[in-house]
């Protein structure tokens, strides 16, 4: 619960100087990095997402001479999606697929995402604030499955 | 900012289903109202010889400032930037001056009574704090701007062409080549893939180990990706544009960074092209 009340402490904190809270999806995950991981794809795939590709950012990391803890991305989407968003809105094609962001912290892991409705900032077009709020629902909820799994 | 260890866990729950109530609903237009009288070029001087240590110089914050993740860090908290127009709409001067007054527990910060200031000295840097607000934010907390949320070319190359000629600016940069891949590789079948629809992964792992260090946030948008594009009959190569990303982050420390992006960035889209 120490952990808990420290997030706590740095939401309450930056809520004075920032305005940033909303712009950040966050969890953590009561589990050890490797079950964590497992978990966070199984609860995509159960929500009708694909797992494209985990990419392993900390092997390259320590292949170059860098400690750091475990640190995965996790790309994943739908194939139609991906399919006629690219077609339709080529520039959105660099922020495609999407990404969750997973970290070891000592005993726990927490994953991050940027919040999907951001990205109505950057393309502001109604059909696509109607996707991002899907997304934005999505990432929620499977932020919520994987971290009540004991 | 100490750790509420005096609440009960329903009442950190309570503390944090409150504030999830927040999003949607409009922030409240409260100014802080309470001034405190005080003689701002003293408490600039002693500003300079109790906080700077820990605020920065011009009140820019503690290294780290703005990273909202709890990753290891050597101090137990971070000083948090005074000189920063959303501190100082959000804290009145009686909110600044009982922080002085008290310290605050479990931080470095302490009571500079217990110090040897006097309650007037208190007042004087309280002064100096919220003259802050007739300043321009110092560089590290100005917001990037840029309109664009992709850095776009045009190739006179095929596809094929301006991969390879991305993979080659790439290695210019000093950066590695991690893969190249098509946008829908991993969601249809082997030999299915849209080649019109390429992607170059590489990265600059020294590059990514400072970021990762001031962020790890910054993993949202790595490793490093040009994308290689047909559409309507013209090749585009195209980026995401990281100023403006430093909005998302909101993390001033990052912006440098961003900016760094941007033109390595833009150097490997326009060698890509020429």
């Amino acid at each position: 619960m120490n952990r808990l009340r420290m997030l706590v402490v740095f939401v309450l904190l930056g809520l004075g100087v920032s305005a940033a809270a909303d712009e950040l999806l966050m969890a953590r995950i009561t589990q050890p990095f490797p079950e964590a991981m497992n978990n966070l794809q199984e609860t995509i795939r159960a929500k009708g997402y694909v797992v494209s590709r985990v990419q392993r950012v900390d092997v390259g990391l320590t292949s170059s001479g860098f400690q750091t803890a475990e640190y995965r991305l996790v790309f994943f989407g739908k194939q139609a999606e991906i399919r006629e968003l690219s077609a339709a809105y080529p520039e959105l094609i660099p922020y495609l697929p999407l990404t969750i962001v997973v970290f070891a912290e000592g005993d726990d892991t927490l994953v991050l995402a940027t919040d999907p409705l951001k990205l109505g900032e950057f393309f502001n077009k109604p059909e696509l604030l109607k996707r991002f709020g899907v997304w934005e629902k999505d990432v929620r909820a499977i932020f919520d499955d994987v971290s009540r799994i004991p | 900012m100490p750790a509420f260890t005096q609440l009960a866990d329903a009442e950190l729950e309570s503390i944090i289903a409150h504030i999830r109530s927040w999003p949607g609903q409009k922030p409240p237009k409260t100014a802080p109202q309470d001034r405190i009288a005080g003689y701002v070029a003293h408490g600039q001087t002693l500003y300079t010889r109790h906080c700077a240590a820990c605020h920065g110089a011009h009140g820019e914050g503690g290294h780290g400032t703005g990273v909202t993740l709890s990753r290891p860090r050597s101090a137990p908290i971070l000083a948090p930037a005074l000189n920063n127009p959303g501190f100082l709409a959000a804290a009145s001067d009686t909110l600044i001056k009982t922080t002085l007054l008290n310290g605050r527990e479990g931080t470095p910060m302490r009571s500079f009574l217990k110090q040897g200031l006097k309650e007037r000295d208190i007042n004087d840097i309280v002064a100096y704090v919220r003259s802050f607000e007739q300043l321009s934010p110092p560089p590290g907390a100005r917001v990037l701007e840029s309109e664009s949320p992709v850095l776009v070319r045009v190739s006179p190359y095929s596809v094929e062409e301006t991969v390879e000629k991305v993979k080659t600016a790439v290695g210019a940069a000093n950066m590695r080549l991690i893969r190249v891949q098509t946008l829908d590789q991993g969601f249809v079948a082997d030999g299915k893939e849209n080649h019109d629809q390429t992607i170059v992964y590489s990265c600059d792992f020294s590059f990514l180990n400072e970021a990762l260090k001031v962020d790890p946030r910054v993993g949202l948008f790595l490793p490093c990706r040009v994308t290689v594009i047909r559409h309507a009959g013209k090749v585009q190569v195209m980026t995401i544009n990281p100023k403006r990303l430093s909005r998302i982050f909101n993390n001033a420390e990052l912006n440098d960074l961003c900016e760094q992006m941007y033109k390595v960035y833009v150097e490997i889209l326009e060698e890509s092209v020429l």
